[in-house]
């Protein structure tokens, strides 16, 4: 079992990025993230390798956008204010302040399908992720390749409502069978 | 034509196990599809007892989700303990000293041993045995008490903290421990005896409910279930974490894939286990038994983490996403059985359905930690 083999098999096989982390602190060896028509590819590469299923889940970034541009214009401000002091410092005239910079419509905010995959011999657990629009959450299935992922796709249907593109049997696994609503979502109210 | 011969019509019926049934170990349902005796296709049904732990997570700091984790395997409910406080040590950089990490082991080993007796007196009840199961809850009755004295609970353990555990163990924990170790491994050889040379249970578990190893793969399948299809995976060896390597322990796997490996795997797992606590008693260091500089309010660093553990039905892993803040961002709770049943329904096609309830009785359910 060879992390460094996988890590190049997956970097062929068209993922965007593939890091490797540090397993002490992390817990996982692997990275990798993926777009959503590259995922089927990533997972069979996976599964040629021996690879076991360890859990399907999702997470709900929103906000994050709001969150980066804040960030951003945060910077950009803490930049300028260093800026003018250097050059009050110096003695020198104090450049007025920029007009903040005119900035478009914020991008959508994304969920994020997290898939972990780990192998019965061999420390290497590997994270593979790939994120879709909040208002088309559509992810191929992969349970034609593990089976097992068959569940863990319904439970992640059901707490955040991302759509497995051919799934054989998308219908609630935990939540009642008639829910309409995805309680992992942010902004859910019950 | 003879009257008996198969008429072209589809002579299926559907049988519901559950949620109400004995044999289902809680509240799980099984759609079956039934030709007369024979499973054609089994479905279960999941979700009578969510709770979602998950959300529940989300609204509530880091210290306030430790009770939960001892809410989903009422069994093992340390080792639940165990993965969680890990995880957010990780995240946090909380460094635990080691008469902590000692007494981590050893109480988790004893829930161990404790949920594999709970687990060999129901199956044997499953079976048709009534007596097996009255022995092992006499013998569980000693841990429970031991751990009683030390947490505090006698099934919802909540004993880890970030950093430690909440108490040291008092004066009779360590020479009660030694009398029950002593005690089980005496009886092992009457359970051996009574119950693991009984033809009827041979014959009923040898050779039926074959899992694959490569089905256990396709599916997920950890802990016994797995080390009973010849695959040697046990956490606790495989990404050794808190002073495990420091013990002189075995793995028993069995390769026959049947459901009398998994029984096999789990009777010598107690030995195993006791064999663990008996190294850690003699090896307990001195010293504290709760970090010193655990902040009061964990903050862990924006990132995502991930800790797994060996519970009793195989291996449990957290995924923590982290925001920086107070809470968690998110909380994933990977659970062993949830795997292992997964693959119930390919499992049992073809099978007679008393020898479904075999299988399913040594998959070692315990529904709570499925439907979390």
């Amino acid at each position: 079992m060879n992390c460094g083999a996988i890590k190049q098999k997956l970097a062929a096989s068209g993922a965007q990025a593939v890091t490797e982390t540090e397993y002490a602190r992390k817990g996982f060896a692997l990275d990798v993230q993926v777009a959503p028509e590259q995922l089927v590819a990533a997972v069979s590469v996976l599964d040629a390798e021996g690879f076991f299923i360890e859990a399907v889940t999702g997470v709900d970034w929103l906000g994050e956008q709001a969150a980066l541009r804040k960030e951003a214009e945060a910077k950009a401000a803490a930049e300028a204010k260093a800026k003018a002091d250097a050059a009050a410092a110096a003695g020198e005239e104090v450049p007025a302040a920029a007009p903040p910079a005119e900035q478009g419509e914020l991008a959508e905010d994304v969920l994020e399908a997290v898939y972990d995959f780990n192998h019965y011999d061999g420390l290497c657990r590997v994270t593979v992720r790939t994120r879709v629009p909040r208002s088309k959450p559509e992810v191929p299935t992969i349970s034609q390749i593990y089976p097992g992922a068959d569940w863990h796709e319904r439970e992640t249907h059901d707490f955040f409502g991302i759509i497995f593109v051919g799934h054989p049997y998308l219908v609630p696994l935990l939540l009642p069978e008639d829910a309409d609503y995805h309680p992992l979502l942010k902004d859910f109210r019950p | 034509m003879s009257a008996f011969a198969k008429s072209e019509a589809n002579e299926t019926f559907v049988l519901n196990l559950g949620p109400q049934h004995p044999a289902t170990h809680g509240v799980l349902r099984v759609k079956l599809t039934m030709d007369g005796e024979y499973i054609v296709e089994a479905e279960p049904v999941l979700g009578y007892i969510h709770r979602m732990h998950e959300k529940m997570g989300e609204n509530r700091t880091w210290a306030q989700f430790l009770p939960n984790t001892g809410r989903m395997d009422y069994l093992h409910a340390l080792a639940y303990n165990h993965g969680y406080v890990s995880v957010v040590e990780r995240a946090a950089g909380i460094e635990v000293p080691e008469r902590a990490e000692y007494l981590r082991v050893i109480t988790a080993e004893l829930n161990r041993v404790s949920s594999h007796l709970l687990w060999f007196g129901a199956f044997i009840l499953d079976l048709g045995g009534f007596s097996p199961l009255l022995y092992a809850f006499d013998d569980r009755e000693h841990i429970l008490d031991l751990l009683e004295s030390v947490t505090g609970s006698r099934l919802t353990y909540c004993y880890f903290r970030f950093g430690g555990v909440y108490n040291d163990i008092d004066d009779n924990f360590v020479p009660g421990t030694r009398a029950f170790i002593k005690r089980l491994r005496e009886r092992m050889p009457m359970y051996h005896n009574l119950v693991t040379k009984n033809i009827i249970l041979m014959k009923r578990l040898q050779e039926v409910g074959p899992i694959s190893a490569e089905m256990c793969r396709k599916y997920g399948a950890t802990g016994p279930v797995c080390r009973g299809s010849g695959i040697n995976f046990d956490v606790r060896k495989h990404e050794p974490y808190s002073v495990y390597p420091e013990f002189d322990f075995d793995v028993p796997v069995y390769d026959q894939c049947d459901s009398m490996a998994r029984y096999m795997v789990r009777m010598d797992e107690i030995e195993q286990s006791l064999r663990i606590i008996e190294q850690g008693l003699d090896k307990l260091p001195e010293g504290p038994v709760m970090a010193e500089k655990v902040p009061k309010i964990i903050k862990p660093a924006k990132g995502d983490y991930y800790h797994a553990v060996e519970t009793a039905r195989g291996s449990f892993g957290v995924r923590v996403v982290s925001d920086g803040s107070n809470t968690p961002y998110r909380l994933k709770l990977r659970s062993p059985t949830f795997s292992n049943l997964s693959l119930f329904g390919e499992a049992c096609q073809g099978m007679l359905l008393p020898d479904a309830l075999a299988l399913m009785g040594s998959l070692d359910l315990v529904i709570p930690e499925i439907d979390r």
